[in-house]
């Protein structure tokens, strides 16, 4: 296999070709920098990128391997969202609150993959703070969507998404918050996969909405997903939230058969505001899971339609409570000019937040504030335990469900410009599955006018190995997840 | 309901957000249709349905009660817009 070939494969084959000692971590992180130096003014894909930190990594990783064979990863390359805080990096959440904030420490997903002697080709592009569907708000410009550079690549994790699509890395971290790797996956055409709430510390990873914010992993193949799920995973004591459980690693239980497997297929997930491109795309790719031996059950998630106003009540409260720590003081934007305290903070935010972080914000503060508490805040929550307990009911009958991740293809840039609000309504699919905390996952399943669908699979709260176990055979069985963009199959080497 | 411009500034005193006169007007209408959105909310019935706050609700973890990071103030103070001998230095609050 030449290089070229190689760096489009992704995790599996390269950990091959390392432990073969074919190439060299410094021959592949040289490589794909190169990769990212020529997409980079088109595709917008990466916030920061250091070649001397990045073939440091990769020496390192070399010489990891030299001093024990046994680490079969180490070498392995990465892009990392621009949320994760990494020692030493510019770790700026897309914001120009933190353009200039060089992270003090690992959170704990970087420090897992360090430790594995993977190795970080970049910061990736994302929505200022992971608020967004499109990487329209990032304060470093869009991400173009490697399918069509007219189109965005969805968001929030939409540099992450555009890296591995275009295959710029073999795989990349990003965070779901209400769809944001799950629907960037489906609209660059890759495989993406957010985890049960509390399997993946949180740790060091900037905040936006607590109780919904999850790490995960894009790569090019469920299989790829799998190796590094089992790489974030874990109980961490510095994550009140994260859980301390002994699940099976997901990449050994890969193989397992799925004949028999029952798919749930949501009814009020097929009818009006589904693309009918889409649609069709979809219901073959359930079709295809059928004739692979599973069995369609029709289910009912009557609340999943209040994801969306409970979303944005939840979410928004627990920004504003979170991103107060930025206040011009310990770190991150101060203002230049300030006669006093009060100043300095609403001058410092004023300026540091663009639009859309200040609109929740105020959401946010709106809906805490005395007198609106209980009719929204909390009433919210209650129809969160009703979202939460329709699934739990769904999955007696059912052992995944499987559905759209978002209604339509990749939209243009800017479609939304006048009108943000507009917007959110097309995260129906993916924010239910926030609320109820459960995984879930979207590989390719076909195309719609040239632009790549994607399969949502939700399992059970921690049943991640039940999820990939489908994915990997439904990517045994169709090769859509490895067409890649014309545009970008010319890339050197 | 509609927000008017003096419901946006509060909410922003509340934020500690300072806003051009300009941004009001648009945060008017998009805080507006958020709330219309949250709106919907109302109409569903949770009589005796418990908030659900988190989804690990069942299950927060405590560690024990220990020291386990030492002093780093110099490398956490190093990103601080501005510091003097350990402290962080804001506008004077006490006359």
């Amino acid at each position: 296999m030449n290089l070229s070939e190689l760096l489009n494969q992704g995790v599996t084959a390269l950990s091959a070709a390392l432990g073969s000692r074919e190439v060299s971590a410094v021959e592949i992180a040289t490589a794909y920098l190169d990769r990212i130096e020529q997409a980079q003014p088109e595709l917008n894909a990466f916030i920061t990128v250091d070649r001397e930190h990045t073939l440091r990594d990769a020496t390192l990783a070399d010489s990891m391997r030299a001093a024990s064979p046994g680490q079969s990863l180490a070498g392995i390359p990465i892009a990392q969202k621009d949320v994760f805080c990494a020692k030493g990096w510019r770790t700026t959440a897309g914001s120009h609150m933190l353009e200039n904030f060089i992270a003090p420490y690992d959170s704990a997903v970087v420090q897992q993959l360090n430790k594995q002697g993977f190795v970080t080709l970049g910061r990736a592009n994302m929505d200022e703070f992971a608020m967004g569907s499109s990487n329209e708000n990032s304060y470093f410009g869009p991400v173009k969507n490697p399918w069509d550079l007219s189109r965005v690549p969805g968001g929030s994790s939409g540099g992450s998404a555009a890296a591995v699509a275009a295959g710029l890395a073999p795989a990349a971290t990003g965070t779901d918050t209400g769809g944001s790797i799950r629907q960037p996956a489906a609209w660059c055409g890759i495989s993406g996969i957010k985890p049960t709430y509390g399997r993946v510390s949180r740790f060091g990873m900037i905040a936006y909405a607590s109780s919904l914010d999850q790490a995960g992993i894009f790569a090019r193949s469920a299989q790829d997903l799998a190796i590094l799920m089992d790489v974030i995973s874990g109980h961490d004591p510095r994550d009140a939230t994260s859980v301390d459980r002994k699940d099976a690693p997901c990449a050994k239980e890969l193989d397992k058969d799925i004949r028999g497997l029952r798919v749930g297929i949501p009814k009020q997930w097929f009818g009006e505001g589904l693309s009918a491109g889409v649609k069709i795309v979809v219901e073959s790719a359930i079709q295809e899971l059928v004739m692979m031996g599973c069995e369609c059950v029709e289910i009912d998630l009557p609340m999943s339609e209040q994801a969306i106003p409970a979303y944005y009540v939840i979410a928004p409260a627990e920004a504003s409570s979170n991103l107060s720590r930025f206040d011009g003081v310990r770190f991150g934007h101060r203002a230049a000019q300030y006669k006093d305290l009060a100043e300095l903070y609403e001058r410092s935010r004023g300026e540091g937040f663009g639009p859309e972080v200040k609109r929740r914000i105020l959401m946010g503060s709106y809906v805490l504030s005395h007198g609106y508490y209980d009719a929204y805040y909390l009433q919210a929550q209650r129809v969160r335990r009703l979202i939460a307990n329709d699934f739990e009911r769904a999955f007696m009958l059912c052992d995944v469900i499987a559905g759209p991740v978002a209604p339509t293809t990749a939209f243009p840039l800017g479609s939304f410009g006048a009108d943000p609000v507009q917007m959110y309504l097309a995260d129906l699919y993916t924010i239910p599955v926030n609320l109820a905390g459960l995984p879930a996952l979207s590989i390719p399943a076909g195309f719609d006018a040239g632009m790549p669908v994607g399969l949502q699979l939700i399992g059970p709260w921690w049943q991640e190995a039940r999820l990939l176990q489908t994915a990997h055979a439904f990517q045994i069985a169709t090769d859509w997840h490895t067409k890649r963009p014309a545009l970008y199959s010319g890339l050197k080497p | 309901m509609r927000f008017t411009e003096e419901d946006v500034r509060r909410v922003a005193r509340l934020s500690r957000l300072a806003l051009e006169p300009k941004e009001i007007e648009g945060f008017q209408q998009d805080l507006s249709q958020i709330l219309d959105l949250a709106q919907k909310l109302q109409a569903i019935d949770t009589t005796n349905v418990e908030p659900l706050a988190h989804p690990g609700s069942s299950s927060v973890f405590l560690r024990a009660d220990l020291v386990t990071e030492t002093d780093q103030r110099e490398a956490f103070q190093a990103v601080a817009p501005e510091v003097d001998r350990g402290l962080y230095l804001v506008p004077r609050v006490v006359e």
